[in-house]
């Protein structure tokens, strides 16, 4: 067995401007995970277009839109690995427009790097980011303030920016922010330590990324199991098998613990908990397992097992906030599939409270019109009960998709309030 | 006091086998794609274990070019027969016969893109919704844009500029009648965590993956095996090499690398001293720039 290591999955929101793909680049780089064929063929193609530079950006834009116009436009999935960790790039584009996208690679995330421009400060730029992230409940926060080259490696503009940040911060729901002051372009403060920033005396971007707490960014608390399928195996050796697939939204299960089967309301004891390393003592998020119980009680997909003590909300009406997704806005009363773990049912938005401006926090109450990109506050009403907890105490029991009966497209993202 | 993290295989391993349960629950007649490769056995592995102690719910659906690596067709027909699974078998060579497609001329002819006719016959004709891949994102940059749950149309193609967002582990199968999903649950998967899986999970897989003998030509700067479906060119000649693959497609395309490598241990340590990526040795993804993201559209692997 090779030594264990941890998965961390971060998100990058930005623009060629800013100085992402560079940051990226210089991180992957330096980790020695860009190989020689990779770099070669960005060379070519960076050469080929009249660039003087290496454009690293072309090792992330993966469409040939992309390649041609120069642009993210749709979340691309890059991987490295250190001795320490695993990590997974959600990397998406920073522009308004695609406010979905970045909401779409916020929403795995265990932390997310918010990138400044020395020279700039804290712009509009870094609010929307930081609010998607903030919305999103994304543990933690890495701002990191680039380009610092470009201002004599200044200590003063550097306290500056922290200090705004922090101010603006305070108005979100953000509990673990850490600062860094950093030249991709030249990898101070990357992955090894800056010469020119001695007054620093914090962590490096790969340092704060291997070692970052995330052991608790899982709920253990509220035992909450989502079946996904049933298990029968139709075999003589296993002629009564009833086992109960999924995977563990959050809690800790054990054999012989009381449960209560939702939203039946039958109860019933653990017997024996499979997991694909054999059966186990224990389970917890995010394990994939099946469960037995004792006692044999009706139980199919979309039904959820949880303790008799702590249960979820039963709920037809539900407070979210929302991001639409899709190019067509919603019809009036329209009715959606609505996706909470593995349940369905029909919805309908009942009211718009308000539309949230991602750049300033700002509340609109007047504007009822829903556009891609979009962030709002509304009310469903589903058509059957729906086992929930809130989004900021449990990201997977608090979130919902809606989905177009007639296009089958994923229209909206919700979060439970 | 417990620690209550799981590595990133295991979370890699629950995160795969959580896929394909959704696949189960949300599509009538699903089939994994087999090609006897090193992903689509990490797939299968995944898939007995997701659905333990029952077996695999869905069949094993090989598209055959007739141009394969002998072991990989023996190999194919153990492990069918020990899963106890069904295997579904589209033929290149049928669809040629028929007139579907016509066989590639000149020198660099290969069977790559006829594959493409023959998958999209075989989902047709067993009426097949969902067909798991395992195509990872780290592969290939057009990879790297793919969903979990990947949308095609009625023509099996791929439109990469409109695809479903895909939030938290949400995922939307829902299509229309005649529309397929491509599933590919080991999208977060590296070559290396594949290796480490193959290695801590004792996962058979052909011995082409390890270093052996093998007669050879340079060719593009690659080694491309013998075989009755290739002609030297001018100045060309076979030569003994030892060598091993890092993937396996048809034999007229998978370069060979030089290695010394003869157990998956020593196959591990040199993935982590590669300096090329995987699929370099793919003469089907030299061809352009883009070769996958083309191939994708039209309804490729």
């Amino acid at each position: 067995m090779q030594k264990e290591i941890e998965l961390l999955r971060f998100t990058t929101a930005g623009s060629v401007d800013d100085g992402k793909s560079t940051l990226i680049g210089r991180l992957l780089y330096d980790c020695k995970s860009i190989f020689e064929d990779q770099l070669e063929s960005v060379q070519k193609s960076s050469a080929r277009k009249g660039l003087a530079h290496v454009d690293l950006a072309l090792l992330t834009d993966g469409l040939k839109d992309e390649r041609e116009q120069g642009i993210t436009i749709d979340v691309a999935y890059r991987y490295f690995a250190t001795p320490k960790r695993k990590f997974i790039i959600a990397d998406t584009p920073g522009h308004i427009q695609y406010t979905r996208n970045m909401v779409t690679g916020a929403s795995t995330a265990n932390l997310a790097l918010v990138l400044i421009d020395a020279r700039k400060g804290v712009i509009e730029q870094t609010h929307r980011h930081s609010i998607i992230a903030s919305l999103l409940q994304i543990p933690h926060l890495l701002v990191c303030i680039n380009k610092m080259d470009l201002v004599d490696y200044d200590q003063d503009t550097f306290d500056e920016i922290v200090e705004t940040y922090r101010q603006f911060a305070a108005k979100l729901d953000v509990q673990d922010v850490h600062f860094i002051p950093m030249s991709a372009l030249d990898g101070d403060n990357v992955v090894n330590r800056s010469e020119k920033m001695d007054w620093y005396e914090g962590p490096t971007l790969l340092h704060t990324l291997e070692n970052v707490h995330i052991g608790s960014d899982h709920n253990h608390i509220d035992c909450r199991f989502p079946v996904q399928t049933v298990i029968r195996p139709h075999l003589d050796e296993y002629h009564d098998y009833r086992g109960y697939a999924g995977r563990i939204a959050s809690g800790i299960f054990k054999p012989g613990d009381e449960v209560v089967a939702l939203p039946s309301g039958f109860k019933s004891k653990i017997k024996a908990i499979n997991s694909p390393e054999g059966e186990l003592d224990e389970a917890f998020a995010p394990m994939s397992v099946t469960i037995t119980l004792t006692d044999d009680i009706d139980i199919s997909r979309g039904d959820m097992i949880a303790r008799t003590n702590n249960q979820p909300k039963v709920v037809q009406d539900l407070d979210i906030m929302m991001c639409w997704l899709n190019n067509d806005g919603s019809k009036p009363r329209g009715k959606y599939t609505i996706r909470h773990t593995s349940n369905e049912a029909k919805a309908m938005i009942t009211d718009i409270i308000y539309k949230l401006d991602v750049n300033t926090l700002h509340r609109n109450e007047e504007d009822k019109v829903l556009n891609m990109n979009d962030i709002l506050r509304v009310k469903l009403r589903t058509t059957r009960p729906l086992l929930v907890d809130t989004y900021n105490r449990n990201r997977h029991t608090g979130s919902i998709i809606l989905v177009d009966d007639v296009t089958n497209e994923t229209v909206a993202a919700g979060m439970i309030i | 006091m417990h620690s209550y993290y799981l590595s990133h295989l295991r979370e890699l391993e629950a995160e795969s086998i959580y896929v394909l349960r959704e696949v189960d629950a949300q599509f009538e007649k699903p089939a994994i794609l087999f090609s006897g490769g090193k992903d689509s056995l990490v797939v299968t592995h995944l898939a007995k274990k997701a659905f333990s102690p029952a077996k695999i719910p869905f069949p094993l659906l090989h598209i055959d070019t007739g141009h394969n690596f002998p072991e990989t067709i023996q190999f194919r027909d153990d492990l069918v027969a020990i899963l106890g699974a069904k295997l579904i078998v589209g033929s290149v060579q049928k669809s040629i016969n028929d007139g579907r497609v016509a066989e590639e001329r000149g020198i660099n002819a290969s069977r790559n893109i006829l594959q493409t006719t023959t998958l999209l016959d075989a989902i047709e004709e067993y009426q097949l919704d969902a067909c798991i891949g395992g195509a990872r994102r780290d592969e290939e940059k057009a990879r790297a844009k793919e969903r979990f749950f990947s949308h095609r149309d009625e023509f099996g193609q791929w439109d990469p500029k409109n695809q479903r967002p895909e939030l938290w582990n949400i995922f939307n199968g829902k299509h229309h009648h005649g529309e397929h999903f491509r599933v590919f649950p080991i999208s977060n998967w590296t070559e290396m965590d594949v290796w480490q899986y193959i290695l801590d999970e004792r996962i058979q897989v052909p011995s082409l993956y390890t270093a052996h003998e093998r007669a050879v030509v340079e060719r593009n700067g690659t080694f491309i095996p013998k075989s009755e479906f290739i002609q030297l060119r001018d100045g060309e000649k076979f030569v003994k090499k030892m060598l091993r693959f890092r993937t396996l497609g048809d034999i007229t395309i998978t370069g060979g690398i030089e290695s010394e490598a003869d157990t998956i241990e020593k196959v591990i340590a040199e993935v982590a001293a590669a300096r090329q990526t995987e699929r370099g040795n793919r003469e089907d993804d030299k061809r352009s720039d883009t070769a996958m993201e083309d191939r994708k559209k039209e309804g490729y692997f």
